[in-house]
């Protein structure tokens, strides 16, 4: 355990080069034409399509696992495990090659496995869940057309490829955020998302721009080969844009508001799209672009400072929330907090990132699901407060939030104590005043998510029942929601144990992260003392939120310290982005179309009233059309003179 | 087949179609519009033969042809076609038999003849396919003169509110653009040596002083024409008063005459003028990006909205103009293409809705995909176009045009880069504000929005929708056509692309 949690030094990587993919991995972008194939089908057969849509939606994604694992095993037997498959020249011109291709090496294949593994699960829970929809068939669409993009962009060759993939992800999490399009609220979360994340695309798309300025090149064993020639400065700045990119991505610091927003959005979305695998993108770009974060201290800095600062302030504003999916989507935030912090801290911690990347797939998918699953025999209830004693009326639900619960609290040997407990490990690690700062904030976080997770389950499944008067007898989802439940309870429960050894291992073929052999560094703490305190603080946090709300909470907002107002405003966050950005840019758009009118058009109507002799006579201009062409032709014909008069006269040579 | 001439006979065909169309009975519009429609798919018939003739890394200029006009001036009827042409013109054949097929009904609730509305649109392919096959300046002049015509009986006669004020505006301002342009000719002919043959104007030696006034002659009438910011106030009026499918080929084709001409006159005929002029240029792209974008948020009526959105797309093809570097100017050409396709398929369907609701302001929508999810729909896809989203068509043309900007002049590529955030915010808000939310209870009652897509009319969105998307992944057979063009306009200004500077500190101040 120690020799992984190493820091890599702070130099760029050697040459890298991938490998051609052969025999059967040749048919790699299968993974990525299978469900954008069976998409288009349900978009383009419209209502014909509708009895049996949603089976060849989850089919195609089915399928897509199966094949992933086949070239999964197929990958181990390839030496480098890293093999690039280039299909046609995307863009061609001049200098810039843009290949459309694909590269399938460790990093890759464990994306590939979760997107289509939890990605098949889910998308057999909305067959049910959305059973009642008139527009199933359009949900299962837009559910493929995001797999195929999301696979897309884990599996593109160069950052175009994965910009591409990116902006694809962008649209259908758009899409099936305002997928009741019909709910204003619904809209507005949609089009807030995908502003939000243009924000960050502008940034990687300038990102991208400084590798071909400097590099000529956007593929990837390129840009990692020539990290080392250069400077730091650009390095730098290449590194912020990218992170900007991964923040908006993310859901991070400062760009999270649309995360928690994008709840609007059917429940199986919230935990596919905004859970498991979309919002790690972030994650992906920064450990796969690791020899450019690795190439920078300073760089690598800034990510730890955004990772820390998220996972506080999410796990701040989570524990004041009352809707049970915004509380899982701060704690999202949150957990995206850790995973930053863990690719910032770079080295060995990268793999631990993508470790905790893989369980919080797990264990986020299976709570969303049981939030989705609790709401359905509840009416579409979301609060919280109207929750309570669940636990007896839907067994399966209870016991399978129980173990996504105790995974991300992370108790010992549930599988966020495997993924979580060694990024704070590593945060304490690093070599100034910092590693303080940051493990402090690692641990205090812990604590955080063991309260308000601790504070969501006790509501929902225990205590005194505070339902609306509606409800009667609340009743346990069908076998095809909570089969998909139980499964994920199972990666729960295990994935962090059996992951932490292999992955990190099977992670060391991957370009730039290899670098884990290095002799242990010390942290500032034994780890002894950090795994006592870790444990500690989450003991006290979900002992302490017990205490408070094993009686149940009151049913209306209760008046509140400072501290926890902020919170329920979301830190003020949004209030800054509205006072900021929002309606400055309304009162300019608006002055703006003023001054378009009157200022620059109406120069350009009292430039032609002057000249057809006094104003009012432009709308008139119709009636004595030839004349005024008579009057242009002669102007024209003066200027002409003029202009032949000129030039024979030498004035203008 | 090359010796075949594909330029005269694709000019003169759609006039010849016209004068059909126009002596057929006003009492049978529906044997017009079948003519009109027949007509312009036999020139698209020719032009696709003209494109499979075409010999990639062949001569710069092919299907030259030349015929006396007017000897004493030296004037001469010289068409020849270089890629960039060669695109534009296939663009026209393929939007013309799309905007009659569209156009179907538009001229119906006109008082004037259903014919002539039919026989506009033909005489205005024939200027538009001149303008651009024209290889003697003299000719290219008339062509681009003559185009105002046809256009301004479009929208001054079957247009919709102020159709009057917008046609005459858009006749004077193009007009007054012309004469600058007619002055710039006339002196060129004065100082190229008493001719009007490009190819033969592109070897003289012209002073420093009368080069850049040339050039400014030209450069004024193609802002106006693209338009640029400032020159822009006429084409939300114009735009907005068109019938939909005029605007679609006003903003989709004609107005590319302005960015055609800086590439095919003002870069090769004045390219020290050009090099001199380029800062300025740019800075009226990139104001043009934001200045335009923000006003699209800001507009309440579909089509003036699509127009600005226009402006700022034209603010990005002229940045990857004068930017010099061949990714930007192949991705200036091919942004040319695509936006023609994707504004000409918004324009398109923005008429649609426009036509069921008869009327186009945003606030007389809301939550109309309840009632018509297919255009609704289509609405949206058009949209993705226009904002540039990777697997549609103009993606691949917006991020040539900021890559290669980027390599030379980095404070406008990425002032340039923030309008794509802004592109976002008015497609979306404006699809919000017409699909989305609650639905309009006065739209239920309106009986056109009781009707989704006919046939008609997913036949012309369906080939618009099958080629964004195609162009999108590969987009290699349109840049193959453009490049060598390119290439060569690139020569004839004297401009290579930099090298990467690996970020080494002499090389990166440079």
């Amino acid at each position: 355990m120690m020799e992984i949690l190493a820091k890599a030094p702070v130099e760029p990587v050697g040459a890298v080069t991938y490998g051609t993919a052969e025999g059967l991995l040749g048919s790699v972008w299968l993974l990525v034409a299978i469900p954008l194939v069976s998409a288009a089908i349900l978009l383009l057969l419209g209502r014909r399509a509708d009895r049996w849509g949603h089976w060849l939606g989850v089919a195609s994604v089915g399928v897509a696992f199966l094949l992933g694992l086949t070239y999964f095993f197929q990958l181990r037997g390839v030496e480098n495990r890293s093999v690039e498959l280039s299909l046609w020249d995307f863009i061609a011109v001049g200098d810039l090659r843009v290949d459309f291709g694909l590269l399938f090496d460790p990093l890759a294949a464990v994306f590939v496995l979760l997107i289509t593994g939890v990605g098949f699960l889910i998308h057999l829970y909305a067959v049910e869940y959305m059973a009642h929809d008139p527009g199933r068939r359009r949900f299962f669409a837009y559910f493929n057309l995001f797999v195929a993009a999301m696979l897309l962009l884990v599996l593109g060759n160069n950052y175009v490829m994965l910009f591409f993939g990116w902006e694809g992800v962008g649209l259908a999490s758009y899409l099936l955020i305002s997928f009741w399009y019909v709910r204003p609220a619904a809209a507005t979360a949609g089009k807030k998302a995908f502003l939000m994340n243009r924000v960050g695309d502008a940034g990687l798309l300038i990102g991208i721009f400084i590798m071909f300025a400097t590099l000529g090149t956007t593929q990837y064993d390129e840009v990692f080969s020539g990290v080392g020639s250069l400077t730091a400065t650009t390095v730098l700045l290449l590194g912020l844009l990218l992170l900007l990119g991964a923040a908006g991505k993310s859901g991070q610091f400062p760009l999270q508001a649309w995360l928690p927003d994008a709840m609007e959005g059917p429940t199986p979305v919230s935990a596919l799209i905004h859970a498991a695998t979309m919002v790690t993108a972030g994650v992906y770009l920064i450990a796969r672009s690791n020899p450019i974060f690795s190439a920078n201290s300073t760089l690598q800095l800034v990510v730890v400072s955004v990772g820390a600062l998220t996972l506080l302030l999410g796990a701040i504003i989570g524990m004041a929330k009352d809707d049970i999916k915004r509380v899982l989507a701060w704690s999202t935030v949150s957990q995206i907090g850790y995973m930053f912090l863990g690719v910032g801290l770079g080295g060995a911690a990268y793999a631990l990132a993508i470790v905790h990347l893989l369980a919080h797939g797990f264990f986020k998918a299976n709570m969303f699901l049981g939030a989705g699953s609790v709401m359905h025999g509840m009416k579409d209830q979301v609060d919280i407060r109207r929750f309570g004693g669940l636990a007896k009326y839907m067994k399966i639900t209870w016991l399978t939030f129980m173990a996504g619960w105790l995974a991300i609290i992370g108790l010992p040997p549930f599988s966020g104590f495997f993924s979580k407990e060694p990024i704070i490990v590593a945060a304490f690690e690093r070599d100034d005043w910092t590693a303080w700062l940051f493990g402090m904030a690692a641990l205090l976080g812990a604590g955080l998510t063991a309260f308000y997770m601790t504070r969501l389950f006790v509501l929902t499944f225990h205590g005194p029942a505070r339902w609306t008067e509606e409800i009667d007898h609340p009743h346990e989802s069908p076998k095809l929601m909570t089969i998909p439940l139980i499964l994920l309870a199972v990666g729960s429960i295990g994935a962090g144990a059996l992951m932490v050894g292999p992955v990190p291992e099977w992670l060391e073929a991957t370009a730039g992260l290899g670098g884990g052999s290095e002799a242990a560094h010390e942290t500032v703490l034994s780890h002894l003392a950090i795994t006592i305190l870790s444990i500690g603080v989450t003991v006290i946090g979900a002992g302490l939120a017990w205490f408070l709300f094993r009686r149940g909470t009151a049913t209306e907002p209760q008046p509140a310290g400072v501290l926890v107002t902020a919170a329920r405003k979301n830190l003020y966050t949004d209030a800054v982005n509205e006072t900021v950005f929002e309606k400055p840019g309304i009162f300019l758009t608006r002055a703006l179309v003023y001054l378009d009118n009157r200022g620059i058009d109406g120069l350009v109507n009292a430039l032609a009233a002057g000249v057809g002799g006094g104003s009012g006579r432009l709308r008139r201009l119709q009636t004595g059309f030839v004349r005024s062409y008579a009057t242009s032709i002669l102007a024209g014909a003066l200027l002409v003179v003029a202009a032949f008069l000129a030039v024979e006269a030498g004035w203008l040579v | 087949m090359s010796d075949f001439p594909f330029l005269s006979v694709l000019t003169v065909a759609p006039l010849v179609g016209a004068l059909v169309v126009a002596v057929l009975p006003r009492r049978r519009p529906e044997l017009a519009k079948q003519v009109a429609l027949g007509w312009s798919l036999l020139v698209l018939a020719l032009s696709v033969v003209m494109w499979v003739t075409w010999q990639t890394g062949g001569d710069r200029f092919q299907f030259r042809e030349s015929y006396p006009w007017i000897p004493n001036w030296g004037v001469n009827f010289t068409f020849a076609a270089d890629g960039i042409a060669l695109v534009m013109l296939m663009l026209i054949a393929l939007l013309v038999p799309l905007v009659i097929l569209a156009s179907w009904h538009d001229a119906e609730s006109s008082k004037r003849s259903v014919p002539v509305y039919f026989a506009l649109l033909l005489v205005l392919e024939c200027t538009m396919i001149g303008v651009f096959a024209a290889a003697d300046v003299f000719l290219f002049y008339v062509f681009f003169e003559v185009m105002l015509v046809p256009m301004y009986f479009l929208i001054g006669s079957y247009g919709g509110h102020q159709r009057q004020y917008a046609a005459v505006k858009f006749f004077l301002y193009s007009l007054v653009g012309g004469l600058f342009m007619l002055a710039a000719v006339i002196g060129l002919w004065v100082v190229g040596g008493k001719t009007f043959d490009w190819v033969a104007l592109s070897q003289v030696d012209i002073s420093t002083g009368a080069e850049r006034w040339l050039f400014l002659g030209f450069f004024i009438a193609f802002a106006i024409k693209a338009p640029f910011f400032p020159f822009h106030t006429w084409l939300p009026d114009a735009g907005g008063a068109a019938p939909a499918g005029a605007a679609a080929l006003l903003v989709g084709v004609l107005d590319k005459v302005g960015t055609f001409g800086l590439l095919r006159y003002c870069l090769p005929l004045f390219p020290d003028a050009a090099r001199w002029f380029a800062p300025w240029a740019l800075a009226l792209g990139v104001i043009g990006i934001i200045y335009a974008a923000l006003l699209a948020i800001g507009q309440n009526d579909l089509k003036r909205l699509v127009s600005y959105t226009s402006i700022a797309h034209f603010g990005f093809i002229g940045v990857g103009i004068f930017a010099f570097t061949s990714q930007a100017a192949t991705g200036a050409v091919l942004y040319m293409v695509n936006h023609g396709l994707a504004t000409g398929l918004l324009f398109l369907v923005v008429g649609m809705l426009v036509a069921r609701r008869g009327s186009a302001l945003i606030s007389d929508f809301g939550g109309a995909g309840k009632l018509v999810p297919l255009l609704a729909g289509v609405l949206f896809f058009a949209g993705l176009a226009s904002l540039a989203l990777p697997g549609t068509a103009p993606f691949i043309s917006e991020f040539l045009v900021l890559i290669g900007t980027f390599s030379v002049n980095k404070p406008v590529a990425v002032i340039a880069t923030l309008g794509i955030i802004l592109a976002a915010a008015y497609v979306l808000w404006m699809v919000q504000r017409t699909t989305q939310g609650t639905l309009n209870p006065a739209l239920t009652e309106v009986e056109g929005m009781k009707r989704d897509l006919n046939l008609r009319e997913k036949v012309v969105v369906a080939p618009l929708v099958a080629l964004i998307v195609l162009l999108g992944f590969y987009p290699k057979p349109v840049t193959d056509v453009i490049n060598p063009a390119v290439q060569a306009t690139m020569q004839d200004i004297g401009k290579t692309d930099p090298a990467p500077s690996a970020g080494t500190p002499q090389e990166a101040s440079r």
